[in-house]
């Protein structure tokens, strides 16, 4: 980007208060493009959030609005600039009317220094971690405001959980991140991409005991940031109405919720780029694949890939795990997390104080490390196999079906998938 | 202006233009319904969210705030004590909402007709879009009753109702009346 101003600044010849207003002009577009990204980003996590919902109970999901439903966020999106904007007669108007943006500004701004790929950044900056950090946690700002605003006990609590349960939560996170940042040398997203490689053993989720568990942590903690089942208590129906937007309404509320959606890319894309290599490619060196266009887009898809695997976990842990309580919550950051975090912190400083860069110990912990994690992977493959065996199920999933749910109207299909526990008829041989 | 639509009713006669249409096409394929139940009722109404009769698919899901619902499913019989908390919440519901009737005793009182606690009928309470009959009604006519609130909303004139041309539909508890 820097780049592109000082090519057109020179080429147009511009004065010194010209290139100023040229630069303004890009970072403003930036901003733009950033923006339109993440939101679309965001709409697509709804669809696959309700797509998945659907599989998981034996549902389709939405199938209407578009090919497969996949418009349905324009439908929603559109249906809630149309709602009524509510604004209750006790709330504390500025604070309900703005609370929704230091939300959507905390998340969309991160988007800036997420590396979708080599070249394709906002802004590649010195301190993008520290950033990262920073910036994300103006959420917390947001959503007090609106339980505070909002002059309803329900969202108060909600509010208050949200910013124990964040503020608590964002000590392992960064620490987490921290291990990873000692071990690169450097907080430039782009610089800690390119200090992996493509391979596993490269990553330094498999580098090191102590980053392998520094991810977990990291990603429980950045689970628990999102407000996401199972730690959506802020949001808990059971117990709060709605919690922190019970009393929002319209594009008030849809700017939570697609806050809240950002989120989980922007925490699949943070672990994508610290943990998994990034965009890096197996056997291509970041010289390689610089010149390239070709390598620059697999670069982005194995990329886009890696986060969307991210995603795909965290939806599924909504749909899977039921809710925790407030005192496991924090016993579960400040007993477990924290200190484990601040372990995996000096371990890696440790390490690379202690094992030389390059050496024939630190390969083979590499490789000792990619053969345990590919020894679990084949272990919960054979588990669920087993399960499934066990239960007559059959493996379903098909994201894309279509039409009529398949188990609720096809006796066929019924028997097939779930012979073992079908009730019989009276005088059916069983 | 072939994709006019004239719409002839109490109203007057109506015209739902091209971007009406469009609008009202996003509306009816985002029904938040309310998550709500006074009686058996809810039962059934819970079963139209499952795998049989998959209500996401239409896009229809569950609020349970009232600021986020666009229908509210009157599910069961309304003692009297309940009526009050119905009126709260339909006026608590931002516009624009809609209102099914589910099951006998939410249409005329049913099974509980002149009993001395329950309430004659849900639009005594709240303006009912729809009624459906049935103790209780299954899952599927449930379905059917939402996608009677689509097409009622896909005829409806929304930006002449937005500008004010059109009254609202009439409410048995205006707004500065009291509450049953």
């Amino acid at each position: 980007m820097r780049a592109l101003a000082e090519y057109l600044a020179a080429s147009w010849q511009l004065s010194p208060l010209g290139r100023e207003l040229l630069s303004a002009g890009l970072i403003l577009l930036t901003a733009i493009v950033v923006f339109a990204v993440a939101l679309l980003i965001a709409a697509l996590l709804t669809w696959l959030e309700r797509r998945v919902a659907g599989r998981v109970q034996s549902r389709v999901g939405p199938n209407r609005v578009g090919p497969l439903g996949l418009l349905q966020w324009l439908a929603d999106g559109l249906k809630m600039i149309l709602k009524e904007d509510v604004v209750p007669a006790a709330a504390d108007r500025p604070l309900f009317l703005l609370a929704p943006y230091p939300v959507m500004i905390g998340v969309f701004a991160a988007f800036a220094t997420v590396p979708f790929s080599q070249l394709l950044i906002a802004a590649d900056l010195d301190v993008g971690v520290l950033y990262l950090i920073a910036v994300t946690s103006l959420v917390v700002v947001g959503i007090l405001m609106a339980g505070w605003g909002s002059n309803n006990k329900w969202s108060l609590l909600g509010g208050i959980r949200s910013a124990a349960q964040i503020v608590a939560y964002e000590v392992p996170a960064a620490l987490a991140l921290l291990s990873v940042v000692v071990m690169a040398g450097t907080l430039s997203l782009q610089s800690i991409v390119a200090a992996q490689g493509g391979w596993p053993w490269e990553w330094y989720l498999l580098r090191t005991p102590f980053g392998f568990v520094a991810f977990f942590i990291y990603f429980t903690a950045a689970v628990a940031e999102g407000n996401r089942t199972p730690f959506d208590l802020p949001e808990a129906e059971s117990e709060l109405v709605a919690g922190y937007n019970t009393e929002y309404s319209g594009i008030r509320f849809g700017g939570f919720f697609l806050g809240e959606f950002a989120n989980i890319y922007l925490m699949s894309a943070i672990a994508s780029a610290l943990f998994f290599g990034g965009w890096q490619i197996p056997g291509v060196t970041p010289a390689e694949q610089v010149g390239s266009v070709w390598w620059q887009a697999l670069g982005f898809l194995v990329f886009v890939a890696k986060a969307g695997v991210g995603c795909l976990v965290v939806i599924l842990l909504r749909w899977t795990f039921p809710r925790l309580r407030v005192d496991q919550l924090t016993a579960l950051c400040y007993r477990y997390l924290a200190p484990g975090a601040f372990l995996c912190l000096v371990g890696n400083a440790l390490w690379i104080v202690l094992v030389p860069a390059g050496s024939l110990f630190e390969r083979m912990v590499g490789y000792g490390m990619t053969a345990v994690a590919a020894a679990l992977g084949l272990w919960f493959v054979l588990r669920m196999r087993r399960h499934m065996v066990s239960t007559g199920d059959r493996l379903d999933l098909d994201l894309f079906a279509r039409g009529h749910t398949r188990a609720a109207f096809d006796p066929a299909w019924q028997a097939r998938a779930y012979g073992r526990f079908r009730r019989r008829r009276p005088g059916e041989a069983s | 202006m072939s994709d006019v639509l004239v719409e002839r009713g109490p109203e007057g006669t109506v015209a739902v233009g091209a971007i009406d249409r469009m609008l009202n096409l996003c509306r009816e394929h985002s029904l938040w319904y309310l998550l709500f139940g006074t009686a058996c009722c809810a039962i059934e109404l819970m079963q139209t969210g499952g795998p049989r009769t998959d209500a996401d698919r239409f896009g229809m899901v569950f609020r349970s705030t009232p600021r986020q619902a666009d229908v509210m499913i009157l599910a069961g019989t309304i003692s009297y004590k309940m009526a009050s908390r119905i009126r709260r919440l339909y006026d608590q519901m931002a516009d624009y909402k809609y209102v099914i009737s589910m099951g006998s005793c939410a249409n005329t009182g049913g099974l509980f007709k002149d009993s001395y606690a329950v309430v004659q009928g849900g639009d005594l309470i709240v303006p009912v879009d729809v009624y459906l009959p049935g103790c209780p009604p299954r899952p599927e006519s449930l379905l059917e009753g939402l996608m009677l609130i689509q097409q009622k909303i896909e005829r409806e004139p929304w930006l002449s109702r937005v500008r004010g041309k059109i009254p609202p539909p009439k409410d048995p508890w205006p707004e500065g009346s009291r509450c049953p």
